[in-house]
């Protein structure tokens, strides 16, 4: 593989995966639950290891480990009106950057790209500030694309948390 | 209130009520470190935490730093994180391994230790020749005062007298280890070498007390109980399948109050007290027939049925611990503070057991333990809640523990709730705390 692996690929794709990176973390931060479920594939999985060497959540602990029945459920509760830590309000706001196109199956599109994000989280009038990197599987469903696995690997997985994650990052 | 030196501690704890001072006053905390932290056993860890020579792990008793680790003859230490030279610590990670030699090195001036604290050497030795022995107690990392393990639990105490461990720990804080235990064919369990570390804005009594607040699961939970059972039926309706145990856990939360109100509490000495359980854990699935029968081929068939009737959710073990033996989940209370406290949490393999009951556990593990629990999401923004209203001047001094009080049965200083919802359990907790901080016991 080339030391730059990203100019393997065309900048239309590259295009393509930014925008849909960018969606995904407007949805996050509008906190539009009906389009975050239909991000994922039916059998679509967010992941967020509580190991960074992990290589996979099946069996082993995980920080997150949620497929869309698990991610409805959270929903269900955060918009629950007996959800009382998220009475205090609770707003994010992500950036997401260097988006690298790891590898793309040229047949039908399906790709794995990494992207760094920042988020800060304001709750009960303080902020704090999570950052990591995201690896995403996709797959090119019409025209776009739907996520296979999110994989977060999160700088302060060790912890210790201060208090704890209600929504995914 | 402002604590004085000459203030009667015992006079903040009432039979039914006790002075805010308990959990918002720091000069109050620091006497807690005193007369409890540093008196009675601490949970440090499990044996199989530190499997290989030369394995540690490092955790709090109060404000000491302590070390759990294991020297190459399988021996394991309980030592005080500290460097013996100028006061460094020695291990600054969480975890790890000490390396090929299975000594510890100190980063500053490179004093070795082994893993029993001894001083294994150190450089330019000479400058000590005829001034101090260097196999003087004062040049070795020091050792916990006492140390003691019972079924692969370690326990620490920083003082030299008091109970035994199995004394101090008696029928009801020993009946955490052995339900978990005993629900091996082996007779053992292992730990999984994952420890979720969440810091709570609240005392470390006002966690304790929650384990076993019967009353909030309802309300506190109400959310995620709701969010668990719509889930239930939406995942049969698609799938046409039993949805997995996890969603049960979490739709309990949400049980109502006559079902909390039909357990039992139950107090014991010290502080230690029992939940007893509600999740129905012996259905007749696949996975618990497998269970039952590796535990009759080891047991036969009435102890095996002993051990999986066993009705515990919940095991206080104070000051110190809180353990779910049916689910092999574990939480550490390391107090930071008056209004600060760490949770360290873990949960274990049943040796021998089939690997669904492990899935079980780690289900539990994920929903209710991890960062992203939607379950306790809600207790922790609770707790802070009270810290903060606790924290006032005005408003009030005390705390109403009136629920049932003088109502329940108390039988060779075993003490029975007369309801579920009765809060016995945290007058318990202060029973003993009134103990401690009186007589230092
Ligand atoms: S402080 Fe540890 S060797 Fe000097
Ligand atoms: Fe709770």
């Amino acid at each position: 593989m080339p030391k730059n692996k990203t100019l393997n690929f065309s900048v239309e794709v590259q295009q393509n995966v930014e925008q849909f990176l960018y969606k995904q973390a407007d949805i996050l931060d509008e906190r539009n639950w009906e389009a975050w479920l239909e991000l994922f594939t039916n059998d679509g999985k967010y992941w967020m290891p509580a190991h960074p060497e992990q290589k996979t959540g099946d069996g082993l602990p995980n920080i997150f480990y949620e497929d869309r029945y698990l991610m409805d459920m959270r929903i269900r509760r955060v918009e629950h009106p007996y959800a009382h830590s998220q009475k205090a309000g609770h707003r994010t706001s992500h950036v997401v950057s260097n988006v690298m196109i790891e590898s793309e199956d040229k047949k039908n599109g399906n790709l794995v790209c990494s992207s760094r994000f920042h988020m800060i989280e304001y709750r009960l009038e303080k902020q704090r500030y999570f950052g990591g990197k995201y690896t995403h599987s996709l797959e090119r469903i019409d025209n776009s694309y739907r996520i296979k696995l999110q994989r977060v690997d999160i700088a302060n997985v060790e912890g210790p948390f201060d208090y704890v994650m209600q929504v995914w990052l | 209130m402002p604590y004085d030196q000459d203030f009667d501690l015992s006079t903040l704890v009432e039979d039914d009520r006790v002075h805010k001072a308990c959990y918002a006053d720091e000069a109050v905390y620091e006497k807690e470190l005193e007369n409890i932290f540093y008196k009675s056993w601490i949970y440090i860890g499990h044996e199989s935490q530190v499997l290989n020579a030369g394995d540690y792990w490092t955790t709090w008793v109060g404000k000491e730093r302590m070390i759990l680790c294991r020297d190459d003859k399988g021996g394991v230490h309980v030592l005080y994180n500290r460097c013996p030279h100028h006061g460094a610590l020695i291990c600054n990670n969480h975890t790890g391994n000490s390396g090929n030699k299975h000594a510890f090195r100190c980063p500053y001036h490179a004093w070795q230790f082994n893993m029993d604290g001894s001083l294994r050497n150190l450089p330019m030795k000479d400058g000590y020749e005829g001034i101090i022995d260097l196999t003087d107690p004062q040049l070795q990392m020091k050792r916990a005062e006492r140390q003691s393990t019972y079924r692969g639990f370690v326990f620490a105490s920083l003082c030299k007298d008091g109970p035994d461990l199995e004394t101090w720990l008696g029928a009801g804080g020993k009946s955490a280890f052995d339900d978990i235990c005993n629900r091996s064919p082996d007779g053992e369990c292992e730990i999984v070498a994952n420890c979720f570390r969440i810091i709570q804005h609240s005392n470390w009594k006002t966690f304790l007390e929650n384990q076993l607040d019967a009353v909030h699961p309802s309300i506190t939970h109400h959310s995620t109980g709701d969010a668990a059972s719509q889930m239930q039926k939406v995942y049969t309706k698609e799938t046409g399948e039993d949805p997995p145990m996890g969603y049960q856990f979490l739709a309990d939360f949400a049980l109502p109050y006559e079902v909390w109100d039909s357990l039992d509490t139950i107090g014991h000495p010290f502080g230690h007290t029992q939940l007893a359980g509600y999740m129905g854990l012996r259905p007749r699935d696949p996975v618990t027939l497998a269970h039952e029968k590796v535990l009759t081929e080891a047991y036969g068939k009435k102890r095996m049925d002993e051990i999986l009737s066993t009705n515990i959710h919940h095991v206080l073990v104070y000051p110190c611990l809180s353990v779910q033996p049916p689910l092999q989940q574990l939480r550490a209370v390391r107090p930071l503070a008056a209004n600060k406290t760490l949770t360290e949490i873990w949960h274990f393999k049943l040796k021998g057991a089939p690997e669904g009951i492990y899935e079980r556990s780690l289900a539990y593990y994920y929903l209710v333990n991890s960062p992203s629990t939607m379950v306790n999401a809600d207790d922790l923004n609770n707790f802070r809640a009270v810290q903060d209203g606790l924290s006032l001047t005005g408003g009030g001094d005390w705390v109403s523990l009136h629920r049932n009080a003088g109502q329940d049965t108390v039988e060779n200083g075993i003490t029975t709730s007369i309801t579920g919802m009765s809060e016995q359990p945290m007058r318990n907790m202060f029973a003993a705390w009134k103990e401690y901080m009186s007589t230092g016991a």
